[in-house]
C-alpha cells in the first residue's frame, strides 16, 4: 500500500481507494478498512470482518497457521478448524452491518448504524517467585503507562492483573495504545518489561522465567519454611542442632516445630524476630524484598535475636537456608554464643541441593482473559442466549485457536486461556484499541439446530473428512486472543 | 494498482453484497430467475467504477449545498445535493449528508429497470432503498445499536405508502453526528431524502452546551471532514430523564416541520432507552423489545 507521509502532523493519505482519505494516528478512514497506527497504514478488517462474517453465518476459510499444507484438512481428531487468521485468508470483504443482513422473526431487513467496540479483555499473570514484586493493588506499568495492577500472592507465586477495559479505552489514548501492545506481546509470548510502583521491575514471558530487577529466577520454592521444615526435619536429624528455613510468609524452626519436636530434638534457645503463629512457625521475621526467602535481608542472622544463654550452648551448630535453597549459611557458636559461619559440611549441603532439586522451575504463565458478550454470540445463533446456556451446560465446547478454555460461571462466556497453548502470533488487534483472538465453538449438530443455529450456512467437518457430527462455528471474539 | 469492486454473494446465495472503498451495498431482490439475475448483474455493472465517478467531483461533495443551484455533474452527485438542498438554507449541509442513500437509489434504480421485480432493497450500511411492486410489503426493523440483538421496533412498509426510502443516523455511526441521538431512522419518499433528513434530526437531538457531552472538531478526527471544524459529538455522560426528553423534543420538533414539509414520511429517535416517534402509520410496536435493555446494552456492544 502506497501511502504518502505529508507534513507536521503525522497523518497518511491512504490510496487503497479513490476517496484518498487523511487518516489521523490512531484513526481509521472512511470506509474503516484502513487505519493509520503510528504513521503506518494498516489494514484493521481483518478481524472485524470475520466477526462479521461469522454475524453473517458467512463461511470462512481454513486457514495453514505455518509449514506446508500437507494436503490433509481433518487427518485427526486434534486438528480442527480453527478461527486464527481466518480474516486474513478471506478475500476483500466487509459486509455492511451485521444485523442488516440477519433475518430476524419475519423482518426483512434491519437498519442500525455501525460499528462496535470490542475492549473487555485482559490477562492475568502468575510469576513464580517469592521475591517481593510489590504491594497489593500497586499499580503495574509498562512504559510508564498503568496497564494493570498487583493481585494476591499465590502459593509460591504472585499475581498481576493486566489491562480490561479501564485501561484500554478509560484512560488516555496513550494508556490504551500501550495496555493494547502490552497484552499482545504478552499473549503471543513475547517478553514485556513491567515496573510495579513501590516494587520491583520484572520482566516477563509466558512460559519462561521471571526476570525481577535483573536477576532471571531459577526456581519456585519448595514450600514455605514451616513445610519444607516438616519435609526435610528427618534429613537434618542428628546432622545439625538447629535448622532455620527462612520465608518471607511463614519461617520454620526446626528445634520448635511440630516436626522437630516428632524426632525429640532438643530446644536450641534460639529467639526468632517476627511474630510466632504456631510453635516453630513465624510471621514476618522480615521486610518482603528480593533476598533470602522473598524477604530484603541479606544477612539471615539478623532475624534472630541473641540466643538465651539456659539452653543455647557453645558449639551448637545451625543451618540456615531459603525456601529454593538457593540462599544458605551454616553456623557454630561461639564461647559467647555468637553464631559465626562456617564451611558448611557436606552432607548438609546435600539435604540443600535437595531443596534445590524440589524446587520447580520458575516460570510466567499467562492467561488471557476475555467475554464474548452479544454480538458474538448472535453470530453463531438466533437466540444468543441460547449459545451462553449450551456453554454452561457444557453441551457446547469452548475453544481458542483450538486450545481449551476455562469458561466462567454465571452470565456471558467469559473465558480464560492460556496463551501457550495458542498457536504463535494468533493475538491482533485493532486500534479501538482493543485484541483480536479466536474461539471456537464446537457442539453437535443436533444441539446447534435445538439452539437456534444457522443450520443453512452449516458445513459438517464430515464433508470434508470421514464421518463426525461435530461442527465448527468460528468467530473472533471482539477482544480475546489464543495458541496451540 | 488496478481496483474493482467486490461484488459476490453472502452466504445465503440470494442476497449479493457489493463493496467499493467505504461503499458497502446488500441486495436483494425477489422475482422470477431471470429477473432476479438480470437486476443482480444491472447492479454489478452500475455498481463498477461508481466510486470514481463520485470521487471525481469530491471536493465540490465535501463543500456547503448551495440551496440555488447545483454546479454538480454526475446523476448520484446531483442527486444528493437535490436531497440536501431543501436544508441548505436554513443550516450548513454538504451533499456528503445524502450519499450513502443516493447511492443505494442508484443501484435499486438499475435494478428495476432492467427487470420486472416484486420487491427489492438496496442497503446501504443502514441506508435503504425500497423496490416494492403492487401488493408486496417489506418489515423493517430498528435497532440503536449496530450489536443489539433485538428490535425496538419494527415498521411495515407497504407498496401503496409513499415510502421508498429508509435511512438512520446517529452518533455511532461511521459519520459524525453533530447531535446525541443513538439512532434516528427516517422514512422517506426516497433512500437519499431519507438520509438527509435523518442527518438534520438527528444533529437536532442535542443539549446545547451541556458539560456531559464531549465534542470534538470534526477536521482532528478525520482531516478531510466535510464538517471542517465543526464540533462533532464523541461521547455523551449520564444524562437525567428531563434531559433526554428535551434532547429528543428538540429533534422531534425539527422532524415534524420536516413531515409538515412533505419531506419526510415518519420517523423514529431514540436517545438511551427513550423513543419518540413522529408521523404514525407504519410504526408499529414489536413484541421482540429485548430484555437487556439499558445498562446491558453496553455490554452487548462491547461484545
Amino acid at each position: 500500500m502506497l501511502t504518502e507521509p505529508t507534513a507536521a502532523d503525522d497523518k497518511i493519505r491512504c490510496d487503497a481507494c479513490p476517496v484518498m482519505c487523511y487518516i489521523k494516528p490512531g484513526a481509521a478512514g472512511a470506509c474503516d478498512r484502513y487505519a493509520n497506527h503510528d504513521g503506518q497504514l494498516v489494514r484493521v478488517d481483518p478481524h472485524i470482518l470475520l466477526k462479521r462474517t461469522v454475524s453473517h453465518g458467512g463461511r470462512l476459510v481454513p486457514f495453514q497457521a505455518t509449514g506446508d499444507w500437507d494436503g490433509k484438512i481433518v487427518h485427526e481428531p486434534s486438528l480442527f478448524v480453527t478461527a486464527i487468521g481466518a480474516g486474513t485468508t478471506y478475500p476483500d470483504y466487509k459486509p455492511a452491518p451485521f444485523i442488516v443482513s440477519s433475518e430476524i422473526d419475519g423482518v426483512d431487513m434491519v437498519t442500525v448504524v455501525t460499528e462496535g467496540i470490542f475492549s473487555y479483555c485482559g490477562v492475568k499473570v502468575k510469576i513464580d517467585t517469592d521475591r517481593y514484586l510489590g504491594p497489593e493493588t500497586a499499580t503495574v506499568r509498562a512504559q510508564g503507562e498503568a496497564i494493570g495492577h498487583v493481585t494476591t500472592s499465590e502459593y509460591g507465586s504472585q499475581m498481576l492483573s493486566l489491562g480490561g477495559v479501564h485501561h484500554l479505552t478509560g484512560g488516555s489514548k496513550k494508556e490504551g495504545r500501550v495496555t493494547c501492545d502490552a497484552l499482545m506481546d504478552l499473549s503471543n509470548c513475547k517478553p514485556v518489561e513491567l515496573t510495579i510502583d513501590g516494587g520491583a521491575t520484572v520482566v516477563v514471558q509466558a512460559g519462561h522465567a521471571p526476570v525481577v530487577n535483573g536477576v532471571p529466577e531459577e526456581r519456585m520454592r519448595v514450600g514455605c519454611g514451616s513445610a519444607t521444615i516438616g519435609m526435610f526435619a528427618k534429613q537434618w536429624h542428628g546432622k545439625v542442632d538447629e535448622v532455620v528455613v527462612v520465608d518471607d510468609h511463614i519461617t520454620g524452626v526446626l528445634s520448635e516445630h511440630q516436626a522437630g519436636k516428632l524426632l525429640d530434638i532438643a530446644d536450641t534457645g534460639i529467639k526468632m524476630k517476627g511474630r510466632r503463629s504456631t510453635p516453630g512457625r513465624y510471621f514476618q521475621v522480615a521486610e518482603p524484598g528480593t533476598g533470602w526467602g522473598g524477604t530484603r535481608i541479606s544477612d539471615p542472622l539478623s532475624v534472630l535475636g541473641p540466643f538465651d544463654a539456659k539452653k543455647a550452648r557453645p558449639g551448637m551448630t545451625m543451618l540456615m537456608v531459603s525456601t529454593t535453597g538457593e540462599h544458605a549459611a551454616f553456623y557454630e557458636l561461639d564461647e559467647a554464643l555468637k553464631p559465626v559461619e562456617k564451611q558448611i559440611p557436606a552432607e548438609l549441603q546435600l539435604s540443600v541441593e535437595r531443596i534445590q532439586e524440589n524446587c520447580e522451575p520458575a516460570l510466567c504463565t499467562v492467561l488471557f482473559m476475555a467475554g464474548a458478550g452479544g454480538s458474538l454470540r448472535a453470530g453463531v445463533t438466533d437466540n444468543p442466549v441460547r449459545l451462553t446456556r449450551s456453554v454452561k451446560d457444557a453441551l457446547t465446547r469452548v475453544t481458542s485457536g483450538g486450545a481449551p478454555v476455562y469458561v466462567w460461571p454465571g452470565g456471558g462466556i467469559t473465558f480464560m486461556v492460556d496463551v501457550t497453548r495458542l498457536p504463535a502470533g494468533a493475538f491482533g488487534y485493532v486500534p479501538t484499541p482493543a485484541l483480536v483472538a479466536p474461539i471456537e465453538f464446537t457442539l453437535r449438530l443436533s444441539d446447534y439446530a435445538a439452539l437456534g443455529g444457522h443450520m443453512d450456512h452449516v458445513r459438517p467437518l464430515a464433508s470434508l473428512k470421514g464421518n463426525t457430527e461435530a461442527l465448527q462455528i468460528l468467530s473472533p471474539p471482539s477482544a480475546p486472543g489464543a495458541r496451540r | 494498482m488496478t481496483r474493482t469492486p467486490q461484488i459476490g454473494f453472502l452466504a445465503d446465495g440470494k442476497r449479493l453484497h457489493l463493496q467499493d472503498g467505504p461503499i458497502d451495498l446488500i441486495v436483494e431482490a425477489s422475482g422470477s430467475r431471470a429477473s432476479m439475475e438480470a437486476a443482480y448483474a444491472a447492479a454489478a455493472r452500475r455498481f463498477t467504477g461508481l466510486l470514481d465517478e463520485l470521487c471525481g467531483e469530491l471536493p465540490l461533495l465535501r463543500q456547503a449545498a448551495d440551496p440555488a443551484r447545483c454546479l454538480l455533474q454526475g446523476k448520484v452527485a446531483r442527486r444528493m445535493h437535490e436531497a440536501v438542498a431543501p436544508f441548505a438554507a436554513g443550516c450548513f449541509i454538504t451533499p456528503m449528508a445524502a450519499v450513502a442513500g443516493a447511492v443505494a437509489e442508484e443501484i435499486l434504480g438499475v435494478m428495476v429497470q432492467s427487470a420486472r421485480l416484486d420487491r427489492a432493497y438496496v442497503n446501504n450500511g443502514g441506508d435503504i432503498a425500497l423496490h416494492l411492486a403492487n401488493g408486496e410489503q417489506f418489515t423493517v426493523g430498528l435497532a440503536d445499536l449496530p450489536d443489539a440483538s433485538g428490535l425496538l421496533r419494527t415498521m411495515v412498509v407497504r407498496a401503496d405508502d409513499s415510502t421508498r426510502g429508509v435511512a438512520t443516523s446517529g452518533r455511532h455511526g461511521r459519520s459524525f453526528s453533530l447531535g446525541i441521538a443513538d439512532a434516528v431512522t427516517v422514512l422517506a419518499r426516497t433512500a437519499s431524502q431519507a438520509d438527509a433528513a435523518a442527518t438534520i434530526i438527528a444533529n437536532a437531538v442535542d443539549l446545547p452546551g451541556h458539560p456531559a457531552i464531549t465534542r470534538r472538531p470534526a477536521c482532528d478526527l478525520q482531516p478531510d471532514s466535510d464538517l471542517g471544524a465543526r464540533l462533532v459529538t464523541r461521547d455523551v455522560g449520564p444524562l437525567s430523564r428531563g434531559e433526554i426528553e428535551d434532547a429528543l423534543e428538540a429533534g422531534a420538533a425539527s422532524a415534524r416541520k420536516l413531515l409538515a414539509a412533505g419531506l419526510i414520511d415518519g420517523g423514529a429517535l431514540r436517545l438511551r432507552d427513550e423513543m419518540i416517534v413522529v408521523g404514525t402509520k407504519s410504526v408499529e410496536r414489536t413484541g421482540l423489545r429485548p430484555r437487556f435493555r439499558g445498562p446491558a446494552v453496553e455490554g452487548a456492544l462491547h461484545v
